[in-house]
């Protein structure tokens, strides 16, 4: 059988990707503060506009410390997305201005990927950005996207960290004020800049017994005013001392030990160390971001159609050095963490196995793998966060390498004795949030899709068998396997 | 040629191979790379090894169960796998290929709906029946290709990455001398294996070598309750059950690209992660409620008949190009073998690989890329 080339190569994606379902001038992913003023803005000006937001998330999610770092501290109050949703209205009561001013609104709602045209892609319709709620997904069409979607909170390990009762600041903000939904009574805070100040002040006018921060630099790193206040809140800020383990039991967290031998009851361990822009939806669309230490880390830096606004924009400019700051903090729980701490959760992957780049213990390690760590890898080049990920597994979780993966970019640089900011950063991936197969799933694809479709690249000649070849099995093989992708 | 140098373009799975093979008898081999081994498609791919088409597929087989002992680090290879069929045309096909199978004396066993679901607990009662190959497997492409890379520097080889080639020097109808923005390594012997950037590094060479670029994706669950097997694929996806759990699957339409000298722009994975997603909650309906946490796209070259081309070229006379065509992963313990052979020998040792000659396009037409419509989208 000759091969007819017909000029069309029907198993190419060309034309067979569906449309977005509806197209909106705006959207604006992310209902807090600064994406609800967008969001008014636009459609005050005449602009048909979308606002999403993920919350409430499933409780599975939160469990999974996604998108915050709840660490298991969530009551069941949680779990009741009807009175979650409600919470919400209640706290942002801009959310019933902005549906006033025509603003159309999806919480409970994910914004999982951006798509658009551009390098190594040209083949989508029209730019989109990926939307699932708890029963389907679907992509949506914009002229502009506008991301509000926040700051996340940097995990820290240290020995014991790895249970119930240590979370983030930003988490522990949100169960306060928002979902009023925290189960600890008795917390202790790390850090002691802005960030664990404000979180321990409201904690405490919350109720919750603030039994401390911990700072482990000389002195107090926030702001000297809402240091005053702390003080005159009658809690104690510990510097120059850090956190050496937690203990606990069923419930998690009972007691945090100090540098200095001190044993501290508590049921909750606040990591208010540092908040990360969330980039993801930006990295993940291979749009460029730029470092920036005073800003809190990695921030957009001028993708088209993209606008970042608020803390996802970067955190407010105090000229402090978070990036240091954060390092500082990196060095000292390194120095008291032991070889089989665990860094990453999800793959439990401890320090000693990251700093070896060894294998998941379900695989052998023979003498040859044994003799390599990462610093026979430094001899090939820098070191890259993707690279060890693939090795160790670190970050390649369910999590999504929301806990690790700042720790694991902070590690390879104090081993490799190089800046922080000489270490890559570990690519993001959409969907940037975990999507259940059946949701991301496109049931009702276009049948152009399907008839495309082939396992790899429908290529006849491809896989014949070589024995086969110039026989009358060669043109049986084509004619049983290829749907005449060429006549 | 103990003792000689050779110089091998590409730190990709089939250039690491071909050093590693090297390396193994006595060759002080050097492999430049543009960026970190295995970055490319080497590194992202289902890990499929079952290539039955191929004229190096005894020799795949032969060699999968030993890498773990002969490179002396884990790659997480698999043996064994079961397609599914989920439509009665694909139950068809599937019983076809098995027929060939048997033919070709490979072992394979028809599995009813029931036998299906006993062999893979996350298979549903919707299927039309299932072949389970009791030969091929998978590994791990990642930790393979760091696997093939750190035996070749046990056995003395150098690896120079963050180091594209920018051209070459040549004396006497030879290749001298292989160069990089910083260095110039002299050599014996040159092995061209840098995928899609093949053809214009070859042209250097005054050689034209017909290759079209495209990209496909995968995407990649949360891990799912260890099945016996986890070489488990069929309706129209690819994929495995890693050892940790996670499904990873991949297929579909893909996207032709140009690329440049320095490599693929950028691998961008699209909304196809949705349709891959369908397929998968399909072929495995216990697992349709595992999140998907990541999806990707890798950038793969295909000749025009997309079989491979392992060649030692007439001149220059110590040149081996190497593009396997998409399908480098699986092969890639035979592919080095061959080009080992070619390299020292002239001649592959195990196996009649004449059609995977570059001569096989020496009348190619020029316009090869359109009449077959794969040109990139404009």
């Amino acid at each position: 059988m000759e091969l007819n080339f017909t000029g069309t190569d029907i198993c190419a994606i060309n034309g067979t990707r569906s449309a977005p379902e509806t197209h909106y001038d705006i959207v604006v992913v992310g209902a807090g503060p600064s994406g609800v003023a967008a969001a008014i803005e636009a459609a005050t000006a005449g602009a048909k506009v979308l606002l999403v937001d993920e919350n409430p998330v499933s409780g599975a999610l939160m469990g999974n410390d996604i998108p915050l770092y709840f660490g298991g501290r969530m009551t069941a109050a949680t779990q009741n997305t009807e009175r979650m949703l409600e919470a919400i209205f209640m706290s942002m009561p801009a959310l019933e201005t902005a549906m006033d001013a025509g603003v159309e609104l999806l919480l409970g709602t994910t914004a999982w990927g951006v798509y658009r045209n551009g390098p190594g892609v040209a083949s989508l319709p029209q730019q989109v950005v990926g939307l699932a709620d708890s029963e389907r997904s679907w992509l949506v069409g914009f002229d502009k996207i506008v991301l509000a979607t926040g700051a996340r909170d940097l995990a820290m390990s240290f020995p014991g960290w790895n249970q119930p009762g240590v979370m983030g600041a930003a988490a522990l903000q949100m169960l306060l004020t928002r979902y009023e939904a925290f189960a600890g009574q008795r917390i202790l805070v790390l850090g002691s800049h802005d960030l664990a100040l404000e979180t321990a002040l409201l904690a405490q006018a919350r109720g919750i017994d603030v039994v401390g921060l911990i700072e482990v630099r000389d002195a107090p790193q926030g702001h000297s005013e809402l240091v005053a206040k702390v003080a005159a809140a009658g809690i104690a800020i510990h510097c120059g001392q850090t956190i050496t383990s937690a203990t606990g039991g069923i419930n998690g967290i009972e007691s945090a030990t100090l540098s200095t031998g001190d044993v501290i009851a508590c049921d909750t361990i606040c990591v208010a160390i540092g908040l990360i822009p969330s980039i993801e939806l930006v990295d993940a669309m291979h749009g460029p971001r730029a470092l920036n230490a005073t800003r809190g880390g990695y921030i957009p830096a001028g993708e088209p159609s993209v606008t970042a606004v608020g803390d996802c924009a970067g955190l407010a400019d105090s000229g402090f050095d978070h990036i240091a700051y954060r390092m500082d903090w990196m060095r000292a729980l390194s120095d008291i963490s032991a070889d089989d701490t665990i860094i990453c959760q999800c793959e439990e992957v401890t320090r000693a196995d990251l700093i070896g780049v060894q294998p998941p213990n379900y695989l052998s390690r023979p003498a040859p793998m044994c003799a390599r760590s990462l610093g026979t890898l430094l001899e090939d080049g820098p070191a890259n966060p993707d690279q060890i990920k693939r090795l160790t597994r670190a970050g390649m979780g369910v999590c999504q390498g929301r806990r690790c993966r700042d720790q694991v970019a902070m590690l390879l640089a104090i081993e490799a004795d190089k800046p922080f900011g000489s270490i890559p950063l570990a690519s993001h991936r959409a969907p940037v949030r975990p999507l259940p197969l059946k949701i991301l799933a496109e049931w009702d694809e276009p049948a152009e899709m399907e008839a495309a479709w082939d396992v790899w690249f429908g290529i006849p000649t491809q896989w014949v068998p070589v024995e086969d070849l110039n026989t009358p099995y060669q043109d049986e093989h084509r004619e049983m396997l290829y749907t005449g992708m060429y006549t | 040629m103990s003792g000689s140098e050779v110089v091998i373009v590409g730190g990709g799975v089939t250039g690491l191979s071909a050093g590693w093979w090297l390396a193994r008898s006595g060759v002080k081999v050097t492999v430049l790379d543009k960026f970190i081994v295995g970055w490319e498609a080497s590194g992202r791919n289902g890990g499929g090894a079952s290539h039955y088409s191929s004229p190096l597929f005894d020799e795949e087989q032969r060699l999968w169960p030993q890498m773990d002992e002969l490179l002396g680090y884990p790659t997480e290879h698999q043996k064994g796998r079961i397609l599914i069929a989920m439509t009665e045309r694909q139950w068809e096909q599937y019983r076809f290929i098995a027929e060939r199978h048997t033919r070709l004396n490979h072992p394979v066993e028809l599995l009813d709906v029931k036998q299906v679901q006993e062999a893979v607990p996350l298979a549903g009662d919707n299927s039309f029946g299932g072949v389970h190959y009791k030969f091929g497997g998978h590994a791990n492409p990642q930790r393979s290709v760091q696997a093939y890379a750190w035996a070749l520097q046990d056995l003395g080889g150098k690896i120079v990455q963050h180091s594209p080639v920018t051209g070459f020097e040549t004396a006497g109808g030879k290749v001298t001398a292989v160069k990089t923005a910083n260095a110039t390594y002299g050599c014996d012997a040159v092995v061209v294996a840098a995928g899609p950037q093949i053809p214009q590094l070859m042209a250097q060479l005054g050689v034209n070598v017909p290759l079209a670029a495209a990209r496909a994706e995968m995407i990649i669950t949360e891990p799912a309750p260890m099945m016996p097997l986890g070489g488990v694929d069929g309706h129209k996806i690819y994929g495995r059950q890693t050892l940790r759990g996670n499904l990873a699957y991949g297929g579909g339409p893909h996207e032709w690209l140009d690329v440049d000298a320095t490599g693929p722009a950028a691998r961008p994975s699209t909304p196809l992660a949705r349709n891959l997603a369908k397929r998968l909650a399909e072929l495995l309906p216990k697992a349709a409620h595992l999140n998907v946490i990541r999806s990707w796209a890798g950038i793969i070259e295909n000749s025009p008949d997309g079989r491979p081309i392992i060649d030692r070229l007439t001149s220059p006379d110590n040149v081996v190009v190497a593009s396997m065509s998409s399908v480098g992963f699986g092969l890639s313990p035979a592919s080095g073998h061959a080009i080992r052979d070619l390299v020292i020998d002239g001649k592959c040792s195990f196996a009649d690989i004449d059609i995977l000659k570059l001569s096989r396009f020496d009348n190619l037409e020029s316009d090869w890329r359109e009449k077959r419509g794969w040109m990139p989208i404009s």
